[in-house]
């Protein structure tokens, strides 16, 4: 069991498992995002009091949520890395950041084009769009920080850190800014209670969330293929696979 | 070198640091000349009407206290990474955790708590109110080694970095929010007369959390980057 993690986290067979499963999942992902939409375009409802800009919540609700969980991934693979020194965990925390940044950042546009109709302003200093700038500030540091360092494995090691402060942080800054002021509207989706949403509008918005992983993994793949091959350019198996098998 | 005790070793970091500014005094007189600049300029961008300044007093030194504080940062480990000793830091057989709290003590003591005492002397100059005064150097009080303990790891992080002073006010500035938010609603609730036990126990547990746990998350970092 233990070996075979082992050899699932040396780059070469990641390399070769990320080319294998990427196409599949963006496979799904694609068919996914055509249910998910044509769900929530066409089949749900419009709402009583938001009409049809309601609508938004497909893309709205799925980026933030992903943008949290992408911050999760980046922290663990960013800690599997530090403390067992799994160098894929190096490589992948480090793919996660500008992934984690644009959904992020396209939380906030999309937030802020449905704030327009239905607050009246594009931007209000409420609770939860300001913990959400926070968190894309939080990305763009982690990158400024990853790029600042050459050496990759040192700056993996301080990226890490860096994440690992920040998973403390997150809860901190989002319920003193949550205690600064709100206006967002409370959570309609809760494990413990009857979520506040009818069941043709909710389950779109599930579909699309699910289309959203998805994709968030197909190209967390992709972008760790890349990482990997830069990480390792200098070794023997990146060469072969550049320039087919050596000839001895 | 003879051994000693984690204490006199972590004495004698303390100890070299604050000697070290005592005997550059200048450079702790920079961070102070640009907080007063820093808040003399917000009166000259509002205008001089005498109310508004005095509602937006307090924020205007947190916001000062942040921006100075963050520019002393760098050199926290600056020094002793250019002439090697910080590698000795790190070699050395002591708690390291403990070594660079110690770090992070004189930079509180060298860059913040003269800011508390210019800050205060400020307010007291524009007019505030006693009990606005005291609340907001209480809170600052207990806000800073918040403040001082984020930013030495800030600092550990990009040790020996090009760019290090805008990097390290981009990694520490959204970190120190907490900080702000409830220091200054402590300061606009004293400015109405409200209590403000809530918002100083809660700069303390701040505080305390901040104590605990940085200086592991700081030594692991400087682990990192010193390889």
């Amino acid at each position: 069991m233990f070996e075979r993690f082992h050899k699932f986290a040396s780059p070469p067979h990641f390399h070769a498992f990320a080319r294998m499963l990427s196409p599949w999942l963006f496979g799904v992902s694609a068919l996914l995002f055509a249910a998910g939409l044509f769900g929530g375009l066409v089949y749900a409802p419009a709402d009583y009091q938001q009409g049809e800009s309601f609508r938004i919540i497909y893309i709205h609700v799925p980026s933030a949520w992903l943008s949290m969980f992408v911050y999760m991934v980046m922290a663990s693979a960013g800690a599997v890395g530090l403390i067992w020194k799994v160098k894929m965990g190096d490589i992948v925390a480090r793919a996660c950041a500008p992934l984690g940044a644009s959904f992020t950042f396209l939380a906030l546009a999309t937030g802020s084009l449905w704030g327009k109709p239905m607050w009246g302003t594009w931007w209000v200093w409420d609770a939860r769009l300001t913990s959400e700038l926070i968190l894309l500030f939080l990305y763009l540091g982690y990158m400024a920080l990853q790029s600042a360092i050459e050496d990759r494995r040192a700056a993996a090691r301080a990226g890490a850190v860096l994440a690992i402060v920040g998973v403390v942080n997150i809860p901190i800054i989002h319920y003193s800014v949550e205690w600064w002021s709100t206006l967002h509207q409370g959570a309609t989706i809760t494990k413990l209670d009857r979520p506040s949403m009818d069941i043709s509008m909710l389950i779109p918005l599930l579909g699309m969330t699910l289309a959203f992983k998805t994709l968030f993994a197909a190209v967390l793949l992709v972008r760790t293929r890349c990482e990997i091959l830069e990480f390792e350019q200098h070794t023997n198996w990146v060469r072969e696979l550049a320039t087919g098998p050596e000839v001895r | 070198m003879s051994g000693g005790t984690a204490l006199t070793a972590a004495r004698a970091v303390l100890g070299r640091d604050l000697l070290r500014a005592w005997r550059r005094r200048g450079e702790i007189v920079q961070p102070l000349v640009f907080f007063t600049i820093t808040v003399y300029l917000f009166p000259l961008a509002i205008g001089p009407a005498h109310d508004t300044l005095r509602v937006l007093l307090p924020s205007i030194v947190w916001v000062a206290v942040l921006l100075s504080m963050t520019l002393t940062l760098p050199d926290v480990f600056a020094a002793d990474h250019a002439d090697g000793s910080l590698d000795h830091l790190a070699l050395s057989p002591h708690p390291l955790a403990l070594l660079v709290l110690m770090k992070a003590g004189a930079h509180w003591l060298t860059g913040a708590a003269p800011l508390l005492v210019l800050g205060g002397l400020l307010c007291a100059v524009f007019g505030l109110e006693t009990y606005t005064l005291r609340a907001l150097l209480l809170g600052l009080l207990l806000g800073s080694p918040v403040l001082s303990l984020i930013g030495t790891l800030a600092s550990a992080l990009t040790v020996g970095l090009r760019g290090g002073t805008l990097l390290l006010a981009l990694l520490t500035l959204p970190m120190y929010i907490p900080v702000l938010i409830f220091g200054t609603s402590a300061a606009r609730n004293a400015a109405l007369g409200i209590p403000v036990q809530a918002e100083m126990y809660l700069l303390a547990g701040l505080s305390v959390l901040a104590l605990t746990l940085t200086p592991w998350a700081t030594a692991a970092a400087l682990r990192a980057r010193l390889g």
